[in-house]
């Protein structure tokens, strides 16, 4: 029949409709590819920076043993390591039990009732408030109130990160535990506490802890909090109540500084907090992905 | 649960089930009242400033520590408008991973690639501030500013934005790093919406002959758009609070002025730069206020994305 071959298959390759319709999409999966290029562009280009400028620093032993130092002076970052070192811990000992039982009302008590969802909802909300105004409300209720920066406070500020952050993998996690484990532990004549310590956090074990790692990786690089709280010290000092040098506001100073040798530190730190906070993200993943 | 715990028990609970019940419930509590105690904290702290200028301190341009005359123009002003250029780069790029991720990564390469762009939410915001200083911020001023300068500086109206002269540090720049520091968070929740939709859908249309771009854009996009405005929302509420990227970069000036070249302020870099040096009640409290702002901000657009999000999760299976 002619009037088939003048119109030809709507899949033929001489349609121009079709036609038109491939190349819009060649067109828009090559931009799509594009994208993720994009995106790891960037990562590749700042983990390279880093490790470029901060290899030289992380590589010279005096980073980790002598003080920051005066401009001008050769120096180390010790005393700043320790400081994130404390407060981090500090952080994550006060708000992970926090996170946990929090978490585990949410999960195991109150599933359908009202607290547990407003809860649940303003958890997410906090996961991702802007962590500056944390650092206000820890300086508003505690700094201000006893009339000076100390480590408690920065500690306290980053204890506030790690419990939305807690709450919400307990809860996911506790979530997923079976409920005929739960029925098990019933029917045996376990009370409900002890269901819930010695079986469903046994269970969860691998999330939570999952989640807590996350939770120190992301307060370890974490400035904002810190600037009103533990501002910072130029000395080393072990006295929580005291202000205290930490990493992040040391990296701030310094690489807004007009001096070269600060700048270098300010990228031996950079480096130094990079690596770990990626060290125990990969972490993370694979310790979760290992019990999948 | 609920029926595990046994409404009609027999025998009175064990007091330690009581007391682990309420331990957990306190804390419960306690998370529950922290985002109220947050609120409350901010507006006692910015009581002078509201007495004071009462609702004209959000359109006030002034900022004087001298004479102490305060507004949250300006830092408002630079908030909204680099989240904006954030958003105007990061939403596309996002919308391209995920699809890429969703449609047309080999398996093989799909866990690999998710989790690298995974690992540049991970990077510390003071890391891409310093690099955005450093590194980006002369690249921009050495080569691409003065390209969009000649390029856009004589075009009526929006030849505006790109007057003045190239620095590097602005607001440009700062919406630049933005954008970056968002793409995971939007991806992310892009990619996890794009993968409930029900393989069905999916093939029915590519049955009919439709093309990948087709199938994603008229009935991926179309079945997930809550949760994808909801991911979009979420990496807003990420960009507006955004405190040290931005620090660096945005040149920290108390001017307004129309240029993305020009330096600026916004809400939380003028909060790390100044809050330590402010002397006096009305100083202080004008920067809580300006805290008060921003978290009232974010709290609604990242309330709006829990929602959003929310409500795809709940329609999920409802719809076929």
């Amino acid at each position: 029949m002619s009037a088939a071959e003048q119109v030809p298959s709507a899949i033929h390759s001489g349609n121009r409709l079709y036609r038109e319709r491939k190349r819009t999409n060649f067109i828009l999966l090559v931009i799509s590819g594009v994208a993720i290029g994009f995106g790891l562009f960037w990562l590749v280009w700042i983990l390279g920076t880093l490790l470029y400028e901060g290899g030289h620093a992380l590589a010279r032993a005096t980073l980790y043993y002598q003080m920051t130092p005066p401009p001008g002076a050769d120096g180390g970052l010790a005393n700043a390591i320790a400081g994130s070192l404390v407060m981090v811990a500090a952080g994550t000992l006060i708000g992970t039990p926090v996170g946990i039982l929090a978490g585990t009302y949410l999960a195991e008590y109150g599933r359908h009732g009202w607290l547990a969802g407003a809860t649940r909802f303003l958890n997410d909300v906090l996961l991702s408030a802007p962590s500056i105004v944390i650092g206000l409300f820890v300086y508003s209720v505690y700094v201000a109130k006893v009339k000076h920066f100390s480590a408690w406070a920065g500690a306290l500020a980053l204890a506030m990160i790690v419990v939305p952050v807690v709450v919400r993998t307990t809860d996911d996690m506790l979530k997923l535990v079976p409920n005929t484990l739960r029925e098990a532990a019933m029917a045996l004549g376990c009370p409900v506490w002890k269901m819930i310590t010695s079986i469903t956090y046994k269970a969860a074990r691998v999330g939570i802890l999952t989640g807590v790692l996350l939770a120190v990786a992301r307060i370890s690089g974490e400035t904002a909090p810190l600037l009103f709280t533990a501002l910072n010290n130029q000395f080393w000092s072990t006295n929580m109540n005291a202000p205290m040098a930490n990493l992040p506001v040391v990296i701030f100073q310094f690489a807004m500084s007009p001096y070269e040798d600060w700048h270098r530190l300010a990228w031996g730190g950079a480096a130094l907090i990079t690596l770990a906070v990626l060290v125990l993200n990969i972490l993370a993943r694979a310790l979760f992905r290992k019990s999948d | 649960m609920s029926e595990i715990q046994g409404r009609q028990r027999v025998r009175p609970a064990p007091w330690k089930d009581t007391a682990f019940e309420w331990l957990t419930r306190f804390f419960a509590l306690l998370v529950f009242s922290l985002l109220v105690g947050i609120l409350l904290s901010l507006v006692a702290g910015s009581g002078p400033t509201l007495q004071k200028y009462g609702l004209s301190f959000i359109w006030s341009g002034a900022w004087d520590p001298v004479k102490e005359d305060f507004g949250a123009l300006i830092p408002i002003y630079g908030t909204l408008m680099t989240s904006l250029i954030a958003m105007l780069i990061g939403v596309p790029v996002s919308f391209g991973i995920a699809l890429f991720l969703t449609e047309l990564s080999p398996p093989w390469l799909k866990r690999p690639l998710g989790t690298a762009i995974e690992l540049l939410a991970a990077i510390p915001s003071i890391i891409y501030g310093m690099w955005g200083l450093f590194v980006l911020a002369p690249l921009l001023q050495t080569y691409v500013q003065p390209l969009l300068i000649s390029a856009f500086g004589d075009v009526p109206l929006a030849g505006a934005l790109f007057e003045g002269p190239p620095l590097g540090i602005g607001m440009l720049t700062a919406g630049l790093i933005l954008s970056i520091m968002v793409i995971p968070f939007i991806a992310a929740v892009m990619r996890d919406v794009f993968e409930i939709v029900p393989p069905m859908l999916k093939e029915s249309a590519y049955g009919l002959g439709a093309t990948t771009w087709e199938v994603v854009w008229r009935v991926v996009l179309p079945y997930t758009k809550v949760g994808v405005i909801g991911g979009i929302m979420l990496g807003l509420g990420r960009a507006l609070g955004e405190t040290m990227a931005v620090t660096f970069v945005i040149g920290n000036a108390h001017r307004l002025s129309a240029s993305l070249m020009a330096p600026g302020n916004s809400i939380a870099s003028a909060l790390a730069n100044e809050f330590t040096e402010a002397v006096g009640d009305v100083y202080y409290s004008a920067l809580i206020e300006l805290g008060l702002i921003l978290f009232l901000i974010t709290t609604v657009v990242l309330g709006l994305s829990k929602l959003l999000l929310m409500r795809l999760v709940r329609g999920e299976g409802t719809r076929t």
